[in-house]
């Protein structure tokens, strides 16, 4: 596949690999934000080919890993009301709520759908005018723009049985809470592609700045993330601290203007709670009051719902990158994919899934 | 989640609202929206996330990387 093979190649690999060996001299910790980013680094065994003085710390860019468990309970709550049609990403159907999941509820006989897009939510809920039709609208900026769009389809075709339980959260608000934190121990940043595709680059520069912390906006193959990691150590070994963009097939400094234009007619930047991390500030998004009729906690009444997390989990650790997934001491006992304790277990993303998957045990 | 992969345009139904098209995927055909890619003409490669294309491929720029890479490789076996 064009765009995807030649950036698999394993002369680049290791072209990458020398050129990163010979700019290092001294020891960096750098921390790729997306969870694709790290599959990809476990999955091909990246981190095992970087000299020892560059640690990568995983970050906490899966929406499935730090959606909170309320609303994960909430999602359950209104896919056990009937007439009530319940869409949403794949990942989601497993992530533990506090007593139960989503694909337990489906198993139940809940009516509990999986679809590919927002838009074939909108095509179910006009198909079947006597359901309300639900989507579990959870993502980063990368998502956002399609969900916003979902909502907007809704509104042109008048649907009164549609509507979006909304999780949307923010990339640069975590980075900002990383760099703030007293533990923090990251020195850069791969910044995540695809949120940069649509949202640009320009937020990350006063970040990069104030924080003197290289962020290289980066791709998810082989070849882009040791790309990615190469420019990271550059700019610390020169004591710079830029924003370059490693990914600038996919990625324009002011990103896609129209995705960004229908999230901003959609939803506003409001405070949101982290699973595993707790509240940060203006890191998610709300729906504008004009579209509230679309916002699925105003219409299904579902805010008393008391959350309960599993103690033995350490997924905000592993998440805020203080922590590997194997250090968990329910790493592959108490916690595995098919028995998640955490979210982190279940995605697609987690890094703890990717750990467990990809048989990375002891020695991270 | 944030999964995006790099498809190819077959076709583009200027008449639908929200624009679509037809996106090949190393076989694998799909009806995609192209509404925030305007400019997009068949034979292009869009990346492609949850049913909508975010962007079009940037081929100048995926060439100058493949350029760059090729270099560090010659370098390398200068070295060698």
């Amino acid at each position: 596949m064009k765009f995807v093979d030649e950036y698999r190649s394993p002369e680049a690999v290791r072209s990458l690999v020398t050129a990163i060996r010979t700019a290092t001299t001294r020891p960096w910790t750098i921390m790729e934000i997306c969870g694709g980013q790290t599959h990809a680094i476990v999955k091909h065994g990246l981190d095992t080919l970087l000299p020892q003085e560059i640690t990568l710390v995983h970050g906490p860019g899966c929406p499935v890993c730090v959606t909170p468990i309320e609303l994960i309970d909430r999602a359950v709550a209104i896919a056990l009301q009937p007439g009530v049609m319940f869409t949403s990403f794949g990942d989601m159907l497993r992530v533990p709520g506090s007593s139960t999941d989503l694909l337990s509820i489906k198993a139940r006989g809940g009516d509990v759908r999986i679809v590919y897009s927002p838009l074939d939510a909108v095509t179910l809920a006009v198909q079947n005018p006597t359901r309300q039709v639900v989507f579990f609208a959870v993502g980063f900026e990368t998502t956002a723009p399609a969900n916003a769009m979902a909502v907007l389809q809704a509104h042109k075709l008048q649907l009164k049985n549609f509507s979006i339980l909304n999780a949307h959260v923010l990339v640069p608000p975590a980075i900002r809470a990383i760099l703030s934190s007293p533990t923090n121990r990251v020195q850069a940043f791969l910044a995540a592609g695809h949120v940069c595709t649509v949202m640009g680059f320009e937020e990350y520069i006063p970040l990069a700045e104030e924080f003197h912390a290289p962020m290289v906006v980066t791709g998810f193959e082989p070849v882009d993330i040791l790309q990615g990691i190469h420019m990271a150590v550059r700019q610390l070994e020169a004591g710079r601290a830029d924003v370059e963009n490693q990914y600038a097939r996919a990625v324009r400094r002011e990103g896609n203007p129209a995705a960004r234009a229908v999230i901003e007619e959609v939803f506003e930047s409001s405070d949101r709670t982290w699973r595993g991390i707790g509240v940060i500030p203006r890191s998610g998004y709300r729906i504008r009051d004009r579209y509230r009729t679309f916002n699925a906690e105003e219409r299904f009444a579902v805010d008393h719902i008391e959350a309960r997390e599993s103690p033995l989990c350490i997924a905000g650790s592993v998440l805020q990158g203080l922590r590997k997934p194997h250090e968990c001491p329910a790493f592959g006992r108490e916690c595995t994919p098919e028995v998640p304790l955490g979210a982190p277990m279940v995605s697609s993303e987690g890094a703890c899934a990717a750990y467990y998957r990809y048989g990375k045990l002891a020695h991270g | 989640m944030c999964l995006a992969v790099p498809g190819k345009v077959l076709e583009i139904d200027r008449a639908a609202a929200p624009l679509m098209g037809t996106v090949d995927f190393a076989g694998v055909q799909k009806q995609i929206c192209l509404e925030w890619v305007p400019e997009v003409q068949i034979g292009n490669y869009v990346i492609v996330h949850v049913g909508f294309a975010l962007n079009t491929v940037d081929e100048q720029e995926a060439e100058e990387t493949l350029r760059m890479l090729k270099q560090m490789g010659a370098l390398d076996d200068e070295v060698r």
